[in-house]
């Protein structure tokens, strides 16, 4: 039992970085960004052609990837869900889905159909555990993306707290048109929001990559991880997405032993009984649903 | 000096015309009131000089240079400072952050973070207290102090009295006196014209997007202004120059 519980809670880390960079885009620029799970695995198809180009581990690759991306979310913030937010939050959500099929299809015609994996170029880590003891092993790896998971969401809280930008950007999440009668540039703040979120998505993919396989699309799965453990812990503190990814984990993991479909029925059961609480205590529009009341920047 | 000139300046609401061909000087130092009735848009006309709506005709010159295309974020580092109706503050920071965020952007001078505290001393005990836990007059004085640690050359005051009692209502009108010991200058839109009458170098009274009466306050007499305040006797067309 003791073992399900680790395996459940370090599962529960991995879901917390995938959820990481949807849950702060849209606590700071109210954007559901349904390519979420398409722009991870643009991340992980980045860091394997980098370490099938150079033969360096995906870990130095990020140091190319993690700026790569936060300039593809400053294009993206541009090109995409500024323009689109203009004509209200539905249009933005299109198009981030029109954005994530064009994105698996653009993936599918350059690398086709084969599953991939970054664990060949990261040695034991792929594999190896520690022995805890009783008969308990936990995997490196999932150890390792858990305190990743923390240091990331502890790394965005201490941003927002402490930083002049993390000020800015919980002022432009609070009140666009304030936050420019003060004197801040509200696109430039979003820009920034935008290239952060970006960063935790070139994270989550590093972590696909290394933690198990993908393909041009496994966006779509991650998407739905993402998605619930956002909505299974809530907006309302940067905590909350290590808290639903955890919870979400841990249905996962105690669901599969019950039954073989169990692992994804587990996690459904308790996303929808999450759901329903939050339908039964709020009005019933989208944004209560997710509880997106944008205070996770707040 | 002429600090802030206006031409002609129309805001629309859609198809409605709020503000209609407006000409308005503010002097560098002066305080000046804007006053009318709800709907003269006063409001329309502060939100047009502060960037946060956009003129659809006329122009705007501050200290020479034409800002009436810059957004309001450029308006503030040029000197102007709303403090909008309703305060606005960022109701999940607090205090301290609510002026931190503006100080970190605004220009250099007088004000800081701790003169705002030294100045409203009630908010010293409340500086870690989120916006929205605050009273009315602390929300109040935050705003003014959010906007003055930004060190504007001209501050705009847009109802700051509204839903304020007379004693808080003192309170918030104490800074004036400051203001005008650092030069700056106040645009001011009240309805109480009692207060007005008190404070205010100028006044202008504007009835449905225009202005009506303009003049020295020494000069113009309460009934003169009621009189164009509610549009009674005092035609559109015939201002009192200054």
């Amino acid at each position: 039992m003791m073992g399900l519980l680790v395996q459940g809670v370090l599962l529960g880390g991995y879901y917390a970085i995938l959820a990481a960079g949807l849950a702060f885009l849209y606590s700071v620029m109210g954007i559901i960004n349904l390519a979420h799970g398409a722009l991870a695995v643009v991340a992980a198809y980045m860091l394997l052609l980098f370490s099938q180009m150079t033969g360096m581990s995906p870990f130095v690759g990020l140091l190319l990837v993690l700026p790569a991306m936060a300039v593809i979310g400053v294009i993206v913030e541009r090109g995409i869900f500024e323009p689109s937010s203009r004509g209200g939050p539905l249009l933005a959500v299109l198009a981030t889905f029109g954005m994530s099929v064009v994105i698996d299809n653009l993936l599918f015609q350059q690398f086709g159909a084969n599953t991939q994996s970054l664990a060949n170029f990261i040695g034991d880590l792929s594999w190896d555990s520690w022995d805890l003891g009783g008969g308990l092993y936990v995997g490196k790896i999932s150890v390792y993306t858990f305190l990743t998971a923390v240091f990331v969401l502890g790394g965005l809280q201490l941003l927002l707290t402490f930083t002049p930008v993390g000020r800015a950007i919980r002022a432009t999440a609070q009140d666009s048109d304030t936050a420019g009668l003060i004197g801040l540039d509200a696109r430039r703040i979003r820009m920034i929001s935008s290239a952060i979120a970006f960063i935790t998505i070139g994270i989550a993919g590093a972590a696909l990559g290394m933690r198990s396989s993908f393909s041009p699309y496994a966006g779509g799965a991650l998407l739905l991880f993402a998605f619930q453990a956002t909505v299974i812990g809530g907006t309302a503190t940067i905590w909350g997405t290590l808290i639903g990814g955890i919870i979400l984990g841990l249905a996962q993991t105690l669901g599969a032993q019950i039954a073989p479909q169990g692992f994804l029925i587990g996690g459904n059961l308790v996303f929808f009984a999450v759901l329903f609480i939050r339908l039964l205590r709020g009005d019933m529009n989208w944004r209560s649903v997710l509880r997106l009341n944008r205070k996770a920047t707040q | 000096m002429t600090q802030l000139e206006i031409r002609n300046l129309e805001v629309c609401h859609g198809l409605l015309k709020a503000v209609r061909g407006v000409d308005l000087d503010v002097n560098a130092g002066e305080v000046l009131a804007i006053v009318g009735a709800n709907g003269a848009g006063k409001t329309t006309l502060m939100r047009a000089i502060a960037g946060s709506h956009r003129a659809s005709k006329g122009s705007i010159h501050f200290n020479g240079q034409d800002i009436g295309a810059l957004p309001a974020h450029q308006r503030v580092k040029r000197g102007l400072s709303l403090v909008p109706e309703g305060r606005r503050l960022f109701p999940k920071m607090t205090v301290q952050e609510n002026l931190a965020v503006s100080a970190q952007i605004g220009r250099s001078g007088n004000w800081s973070i701790d003169s705002i505290f030294e100045v409203f001393e009630n908010l010293v005990k409340r500086r870690h207290a989120k916006a929205e836990t605050l009273s009315g007059g602390e929300q109040q004085a935050t705003a003014i102090g959010r906007a003055l640690v930004a060190n504007p050359e001209i501050i705009l005051l847009d109802e700051v009295s509204l839903g304020l009692s007379p004693a808080i209502v003192d309170r918030v009108y104490s800074i004036l006196p400051k203001l005008r010991a650092t030069a700056t200058t106040v645009v001011l839109v009240e309805q109480d014209l009692g207060r007005v009458l008190k404070v205010s170098d100028r006044i202008i009274c504007m009835l449905e997007g225009q202005v009506v009466l303009q003049g020295p306050t020494a000069e113009l007499t309460r009934e003169q202004i009621v009189e164009a305040y509610f549009g009674l006797k005092t035609s559109r067309k015939e201002k009192v120059q200054p």
